[in-house]
């Protein structure tokens, strides 16, 4: 075999990608390529996102009122459980994974493909069917338990419908499931001659974790679901008071794989993060051991503290006593990398485009959303504040503000190698810019309610919350449209955008060592690792 | 409160007044680290940015486990802090007082249903005296719900199939929000009313006005007594029946050998799943009577077996 | 006989094999969790009512239920077998014997069939027909229904398994294996010795609470 140290690859002309390799249909939907069912994926979350879009809008158009004049009650709590079903698993549990994870794994391991290909598109596959179950259900019929589906509500309350929501979750899991084995497995066995464990990009460490997370917190939810399915035909279950069943131990199954959940809604972002700031700063990260090993952490610990979500559910006091304090624990990696974040931009070179103002933005924001996450962990102010909109701010803060930033700052930074075009500059500084002011004039106020004492889940409201809940609406049309620029521009991009160079940014990935877009088996030759990431020059002083 | 924008929620009982300070303490911790965070992160923005030649850019620090260990110590020490204070106030939170009166509450959808010790019933309100500290016995007929009023600072999950409690010592005059926190299907943003706090003459008033036929307790032993329960538990009884007088509050030994505190929820269970309560010495036969009873009446028969006098659980979590 | 294959992301078929087999592995990591969620729910269950479900379960059928441990065992190790047969490169003696694994994997199946059939005849299906003569017949109803959703979701790992043991055993009786290629014969005896592990907990959980009081 020959091989050949990074640096010297070969390019390969024009029209010679894995955009190129077969332009039929069938190529696409029956294609083994890592990078093309990336390109589904991101096709297939994108109209989720905008689906879970417009409920949050009609949401927000909804509370401009006390009254919530524009739906009844029912309408208004089938929204709310469309908008978080949809968000949830058919938009933020996959997004970064699915789209980033699958088109720069096996481009970071230097590899050719993920390890099983085939098992990679029937994951496509389970997750477009799952997703067309679940809009099916909860458009075609009336499923109003929120996306948390607590019982005894969501069995002998709830409509049929709801059956078919559970069970294209089940499905939406098992791709879950398939796409976190297959990036274990590729990231153990496929590292390209020389990729030391510690030579990983730290993308790679998070997607480990995220991963690891995906195969054993997902089959928990799946085993729930089904139990909560076979109440739902049968009348009786495990969940069901009236038969000495215990329904709190439905919210126990339920948080111990959502919460381990929501840091599959974050290490794949600070993976991402992770990237970007050493790249715009033109420095090696700070403290990599930490930043690696701290994703590792989370993914560990956050099996331990799922019983924070139930602090006044009727748990005892001693659990509620250990789940406050493991909440705390898992905050501390967290910390490690904001400050090393911090840390790397300390002497740096640096420059702002696109992806660094997203970046940026995900600090701020995930810093925001991360310390009111604290004040959650902390017993006595849970007690008040749980199920009001300070939780729903919290959890907006670091879902949107800070994971969907993540996306979309991973969509402009390699938006040259995915797409082999650039984007416009100004314009999506613009839409960044935009993005961050029109998130936090919606999701401020929110904190304030929440903090006042407005519930969540609640069609209308007393007359004193209006002012807030005005300006939470207008921040949301805002961020409406701002999140729709990002659409034409990039459209626009691929028809008519500038030709991209293979490493447009002057970064150290092995992904930047191929051409932009890569050729369908990635690298002309194997490539074999001599340096450590993030190997930026350091300006002599 | 009308008019005007509300910055910060009233705040009308002893754990309010707590909870301020223990609030204002995370502002400014969390505030400060926040702070710090913006700072670093504009400072360096500022200062590095690429074409500035005044900064200096070399000898990138390399050494970081000082740096690493530092920043991981302070974050954990302040986390440790902020766990204890919030759990302190916590733990006082589920210790209500001994004197605290027992109202009984049960939530159903969509509507709050509360009965007074003396027999007053109210739907989605509830009339609390000023300085008279309350204890919420509560169970659901349904679904889960949560009684929650933000200027208690107090909220409770109310999950059916077991009682669970809240109390808080009012301090101030006024009528303040009751919300179902819980999400509990359609009408789930219409359960709820207001808590109204009087002064003691007020209260008193409000008693009288509101009085019905009788005490919770006597209600319950109206039914102790159409439902047969007498017939096995009193003396003179043919059938060998544990004695219920001085039942509350005690401490009995179960025929699997543990023991189990003889508070409201136990004796709801006695009533609902008998077989699962047996206390030794006596032999499986009391009838279930799940099914036959809603939750209110149950809650008037434990009212009433309470009644029979009582050695008060203070300060024990009934959960 | 059919060649393998070497997919183009490996280096050679060690590498291949090796990875199916940390796949294989990782898979059974999360069958552990989704089984364990159940068993979870079932041990709580029974915690809160130890003497109702003691009591349903004392309806359970324990001749069929210990016979099918028996035959499980049993296939198990003719599958243990198989799998050193294709590792000796006696490709066609494995596949015979993957077969005689999967017949017995069936035979299991019917049985439980038999034992299903006359659970519903004494109404011990969950819901409105439901009966069982029990101090605590609404216990009794949910652990029928754990009993049904566990064994249910047993049943379906084993069949997946049977045409999983077909399948290979099909290719190996046609000779595919070899001492350097036989990764597909030890994929599926992990997996199908992780189905019959799972019924050795099943068996222990839902068969002996009844009668070991
Ligand atoms: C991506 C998603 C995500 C993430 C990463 C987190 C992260 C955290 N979450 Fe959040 N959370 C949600 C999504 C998320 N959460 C959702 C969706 C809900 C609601 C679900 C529902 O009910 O519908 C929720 C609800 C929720 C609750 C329950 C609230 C309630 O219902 O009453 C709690 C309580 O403890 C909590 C705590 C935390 C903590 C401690 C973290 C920590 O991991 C945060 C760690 C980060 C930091 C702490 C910031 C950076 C650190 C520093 C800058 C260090 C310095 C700090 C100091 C020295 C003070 N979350
Ligand atoms: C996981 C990701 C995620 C994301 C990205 C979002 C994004 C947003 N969310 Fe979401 N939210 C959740 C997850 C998420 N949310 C969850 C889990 C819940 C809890 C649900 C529950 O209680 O069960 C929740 C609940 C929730 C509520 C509380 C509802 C209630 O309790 O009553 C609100 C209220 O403001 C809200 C608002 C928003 C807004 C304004 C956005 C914005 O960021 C969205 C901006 C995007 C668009 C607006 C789309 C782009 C524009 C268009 C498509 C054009 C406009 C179209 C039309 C007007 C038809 N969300
Ligand atoms: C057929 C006779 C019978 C009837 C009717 C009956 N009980 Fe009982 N009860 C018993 C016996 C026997 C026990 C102890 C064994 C057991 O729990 O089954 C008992 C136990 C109790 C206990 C637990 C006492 C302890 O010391 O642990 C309570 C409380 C109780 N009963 C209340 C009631 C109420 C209220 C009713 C009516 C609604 C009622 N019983 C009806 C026979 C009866
Ligand atoms: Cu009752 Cu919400
Ligand atoms: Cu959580």
């Amino acid at each position: 075999m020959t091989v050949t140290t990074i640096g010297e690859l070969p390019r390969q002309g024009e029209g010679d990608s894995y955009l190129t390799d077969g332009t039929t249909l069938g190529s696409w939907l029956l294609t083994h390529d890592h990078k093309r069912i990336a390109i589904l994926y991101c096709l297939s979350i994108t109209v989720f996102f905008f689906i879970g879009g417009a409920g949050a809008a009609l949401i927000r158009l909804n509370l401009m009122t006390p009254q919530g004049t524009l739906f009844d009650a029912e309408t208004y709590n089938r929204l709310f459980t469309l908008h978080g079903v949809v968000m949830v698993w058919l938009f933020l549990v996959p997004s970064i994974p699915t789209t980033f994870g699958n088109f720069l794994i096996p481009l970071m391991l230097g590899a050719k493909d993920l390890a099983f290909p085939r098992l990679n598109l029937l994951s496509w596959y389970l997750f477009a069917t799952s997703g067309l179950i679940v809009l099916g259900g909860l458009i075609g019929g009336s499923v109003d338990t929120g996306w948390t589906f607590y019982e005894p509500l969501s069995s002998g309350y709830a409509s049929g419908a709801l059956v078919v929501v559970l069970f294209g979750i089940f499905v939406n899991g098992f791709s879950s499931i398939l796409t976190g084995l297959n990036f274990v497995v590729s990231i153990h066995r496929l590292r390209a001659p020389g990729l030391t464990w510690y030579r990983l990009p730290i993308f790679c460490w998070s997607t480990y974790a995220t991963s690891v997370i995906l195969m054993l917190a997902t089959p928990v939810l799946a085993v729930t679901l089904l139990l909560v399915i076979a109440e739902h035909l049968w009348g009786v279950g495990v969940f069901d008071p009236t038969h000495g069943g215990d329904p709190v131990l439905f919210q126990h199954m339920f948080w111990f794989y959502s919460h381990p959940a929501v840091y599959i809604m974050i290490l794949p972002g600070m993976g991402v993060i992770s990237e970007i700031i050493p790249a715009f700063a033109r420095k090696t990260i700070f403290g990599y051991h930490f930043i690696a090993w701290s994703s590792i952490a989370i993914a560990v610990v956050g099996f331990f503290v799922w019983g924070h979500h139930m602090f006044v559910a009727g748990e005892s006091i001693y659990s509620a006593l250990v789940f406050s304090f493991l909440s705390f624990i898992v905050a501390v990696p967290s910390a490690i990398k904001v400050f090393n974040w911090l840390a790397t931009l300390h002497k740096g070179s640096i420059s702002f485009e696109a992806p660094m103002l997203y970046a940026l933005g995900f600090i701020l924001l995930f810093t925001i959303g991360g310390l009111t996450g604290l004040l959650l962990a902390t017993l006595a102010f849970d007690v008040d504040v749980h199920d009001t909109y300070f939780v729903i701010a919290h959890f907006h803060y670091i879902m949107v503000g800070g994971m969907v930033s993540a996306y979309f700052a991973a969509l402009h930074f390699w938006w040259p190698k995915v797409t082999g075009r650039l984007y416009p500059e100004s314009w999506a500084r613009f839409a960044a810019i935009l993005i961050f002011f029109g998130f936090n004039l919606t999701f401020f106020p929110q904190f304030i309610l929440g903090y006042l004492g407005m519930p969540r889940r609640y069609h209308a409201y007393p007359p004193e919350f209006q002012v807030w809940n005005v300006l939470s609406s207008a921040g949301a049309s805002i961020l409406a449209a701002a999140y729709l620029l990002p659409l034409f521009y990039l459209t626009w991009s691929l028809l008519r955008g500038e030709r991209a160079p293979g490493n447009p940014w002057g970064a150290t990935g092995l992904e930047w060592q191929t051409a932009s877009p890569p050729p369908t088996d990635n690298f002309a030759r194997t490539p074999v690792i001599t340096r450590p990431p993030y190997d930026y020059p350091e300006p002599a002083a | 409160m009308s008019g005007g924008v509300p910055f910060l929620p009233e705040s009308a009982s002893t754990i309010a007044g707590e909870f301020n300070i223990l609030f204002a303490g995370l502002l400014a911790i969390t505030g400060a680290v926040l702070g710090l965070v913006f700072l670093l992160l504009f400072r360096f923005c500022a200062h590095y940015r690429r074409g500035n030649d005044a900064a200096d850019r070399g000898h990138w620090g390399r050494k970081s486990w000082r740096w690493e260990v530092g920043w991981t110590t302070a974050s954990f020490v302040v986390f440790l802090g902020l766990y204890a204070w919030g759990a302190d106030l916590y733990l006082r939170e589920h210790r209500w007082p001994s004197n605290a009166t027992d109202i009984y509450v049960v939530g159903k959808q969509w509507m709050w249903k509360v009965e007074h010790p003396d027999g007053q019933r109210e739907i989605n309100a509830l009339h609390v005296a000023l300085n008279r500290p309350v204890r919420l016995v509560m169970t659901s007929q349904d679904v889960i719900h949560s009684f929650f009023v933000p200027a208690f600072r107090l909220k409770q999950d109310v999950v059916p199939g077991r009682y669970v409690s809240l109390w808080f010592d009012p301090t101030r005059i006024g009528d303040y929000h009751l919300y179902c926190a819980q999400f509990c299907g359609t009408d789930h943003a219409a359960m709820g009313g207001m808590v109204s706090v009087l002064s003691d003459a007020d209260y008193q008033k409000w008693l009288a006005a509101n009085a019905t036929g009788g005490t919770l307790a006597a209600q319950g032993g109206v039914l102790y007594r159409k439902l047969g329960c007498a017939g096995c538990h009193e003396t003179g009884a043919t059938v060998h029946a544990p004695k219920l007088a001085g039942l509350y509050g005690s401490a009995v030994t179960l025929r699997n050998g543990s023991t189990a505190l003889a508070d409201e929820g136990f004796i709801r269970s006695a009533i609902l799943q008998p077989a699962q309560n047996v206390p030794t010495g006596y032999a499986p036969i009391m009838p279930s009577f799940v099914g036959q009873l809603n939750e209110e009446q149950v809650m008037s028969l434990v009212a009433y077996i309470k009644s029979l006098g009582a050695k008060p659980a203070a300060g024990s979590p009934s959960r | 006989m059919s060649v393998p294959v070497l997919e183009k992301q490996f280096v050679d078929l060690a590498h291949q094999s090796e990875t199916a087999e940390l796949g294989i592995w990782g898979f059974i990591a999360t069958e552990v969790l989704f089984l364990g969620g159940l068993f979870a729910a079932y041990s709580v269950y029974r915690y809160l009512h130890p003497a109702g479900v003691a009591a349903a379960a004392a309806h359970t059928k324990i001749v069929i239920g210990s016979v099918n441990t028996a035959i499980l065992l049993t296939s198990s190790f003719i599958m243990s077998w198989a799998s050193l047969a294709a590792s000796g490169g006696e490709s066609r003696l494995a596949g015979r014997l993957m077969w005689i694994a999967a017949a017995l994997g069936l035979t299991f199946i019917g049985l439980k069939g038999i034992e299903y059939a006359q659970e519903i005849g004494e109404n011990l299906w969950p819901g409105a027909g439901f009966s069982l003569d029990t101090a605590e017949p609404k216990v009794g109803e949910v652990f029928y229904f754990l009993y049904w959703v566990m064994t249910g979701i047993h049943a379906a790992h084993l069949l997946v398994g049977v045409a999983a043991l077909a399948i290979i055993g099909r290719r190996a009786n046609s000779g595919a294996y070899s001492r350097a290629y036989h990764s597909p014969v030890r994929v599926v005896s992990l997996y199908w010795h992780f189905v019959d592990v799972v019924w050795i907990f099943l068996f222990v959980l839902i068969y002996l609470p009844g009668r070991s009081l």
